[in-house]
């Protein structure tokens, strides 16, 4: 009996190694282009897994942890669009698709699942690069459209000029496997 | 194999404790997010916002200007709605504070003003000695101590030599403590002391006591209803003034808060706001007026 017990603790902790990669280096921004002013603000502090057995990837990004230039941007950004204190994070898990793990050189891929924001899940297809650095590294990188209606951000009438109804968000994550 | 220890009745239930674990391990790789969920440390969080601006109504809230940024304040107070039609309801008799707020860092800030209503100029110190926060080590409330002075500038020293400079200051002590209870709701309570260097001792304690009770609920993302109330602790029993009790609307947009305000208080500092309440509010003695703030950020 105990025989079996260590086997099934061996499995287990095969599993958790396996082909895992953790997100290491994150970097997340957006633009917003409008006449007034340009919006943009960088995180650095999200979370994220890759597994190149199934090419499942996940993210979390950690609205809070947006900076902006000017910091009263920030706050209503938390407070009045993304509402962060009943939605704090924004997260996404899919499945790659086009993607050779035994391949050097930047691959063009693209990954389908759901990116949730402000609450509301979508189904997305989301398209990027990614590079095998080395059997230990993974670079990630994706540029996107986020159309604010489609989470339910709303924009206070007063303000509509001052920010636009698409985002451009820009992700470059380096993974590292998982020992 | 004396690696676990256990009772020979008990093995088959371990057995089956770690076939549950194996099997949740097992959907758990397919889950990545429920993994990475897992994997994620609780941070504390500093609670931001309770107050859209500087000011609940007419008293300082907890909130100041963070680190290089500036704040521009307009007070603007009427005369009182029920002076008549003649007067156009209040709108006849102006009164004016222009000020400037700025965030020396994201918890001090240092402001100045000069208020038409007895010429009085001001200055003042906040600094916010403790933060409500969520999370691990998380706090229940904030805490702003806030220091001013009031200088008066009436009556004008030559036409009446015998006050000095020192009769003219006032020396305001308050303790500003709130809790965003939700993201609509704050409550915010202020112990207040007002120092009058010269008073007339008749009608007037020179340490004048004060609790504020204010509070402020959103009602859309951008809009708020406040209200204040001071209740004066130890006010003389022959004082000629009322406790000052204030309604407002807080609309923001972008850099600039517009407040419209109710009040049976004319002045905007804690001297002339606490201690000097010259209108009685079921009475009618109402002052509409509006604070326009705008915000620069001036260092990054």
């Amino acid at each position: 009996m105990r025989i079996i017990l260590i086997l099934f603790f061996t499995t287990v902790s095969l599993n958790v190694t396996g082909q895992k990669y953790n997100l290491d280096v994150s970097l997340v921004s957006f633009y917003s282009y409008s006449v007034i002013e340009d919006i943009s603000a960088e995180n650095s502090e999200s979370l994220g897994l890759i597994d190149l057995s199934t090419n499942r990837v996940a993210f979390i990004v950690p609205i809070i942890k947006f900076k902006f230039k000017k910091k009263l941007m920030q706050e209503h950004f938390n407070e009045k669009y993304m509402e962060s204190e009943l939605y704090p994070q924004a997260t996404f898990q899919g499945t790659m698709v086009g993607f050779d793990s035994d391949a050097l050189g930047k691959q063009d891929v693209s990954a389908s699942g759901k990116l949730t924001i402000h609450g509301i899940s979508q189904d997305v297809s989301l398209t990027g690069g990614i590079q095998n650095i080395s059997d230990q590294i993974v670079n990630l990188s994706s540029e996107f459209k986020v159309k604010l209606e489609d989470y339910e951000i709303e924009i206070p009438q007063l303000l509509w000029q001052n920010i636009a109804e698409e985002i451009e968000v820009k992700v470059e994550f380096t993974f590292k496997l998982v020992k | 194999m004396n690696l676990i220890n256990l009772p020979k009745t008990l093995t088959p239930i371990a057995s089956i404790i770690a076939i549950l674990i194996f099997c949740a391990d097992v959907s758990g790789q397919d889950d990545l997010l429920s993994e990475l969920q897992q994997s994620k440390k609780p941070e504390k969080e500093y609670t931001s916002a309770s107050f859209k601006g500087t000011r609940v109504v007419n008293g300082h809230s907890i909130e100041t200007k963070r680190s290089g940024e500036l704040e521009f304040i307009i007070s603007h107070r009427f005369g009182r709605i029920n002076s008549g039609a003649y007067n156009l309801w209040g709108l006849d008799d102006a009164f004016i504070r222009i000020g400037l707020e700025y965030g020396v860092t994201d918890k001090l800030g240092i402001g100045v003003g000069r208020s038409s209503f007895n010429k009085i100029f001001d200055g003042y110190l906040k600094y916010k000695v403790l933060q409500q926060s969520s999370g691990p080590g998380s706090f229940p409330f904030t805490l702003t101590a806030f220091v001013s002075t009031n200088i008066q500038t009436v009556p004008k020293a030559d036409t009446d030599p015998s006050i000095d400079f020192a009769d003219r200051v006032t020396g305001n002590y308050q303790l500003l403590v709130a809790r965003k209870i939700n993201p609509q709701l704050t409550i915010q309570i202020s112990p207040t002391l007002v120092h009058i260097n010269t008073v007339d001792g008749s009608v007037a304690d020179n340490d004048q006591f004060a609790l504020g009770i204010s509070g402020r609920q959103k009602i859309t993302k951008s809009v708020s209803l406040n209200a204040e109330y001071f209740l004066r602790l130890n006010r003389h029993e022959n004082t000629p003034y009322y406790n000052s009790l204030g309604l407002g609307i807080d609309i923001e947009t972008g850099g600039h808060v517009f407040q419209l305000i109710f009040s049976n208080s004319q002045g905007v500092i804690e001297r002339t706001l606490v201690t000097e309440t010259a209108g009685q509010f079921f009475d009618g003695d109402i002052h509409f007026g509006f604070n326009i703030t705008r915000t620069f950020q001036l260092k990054k």
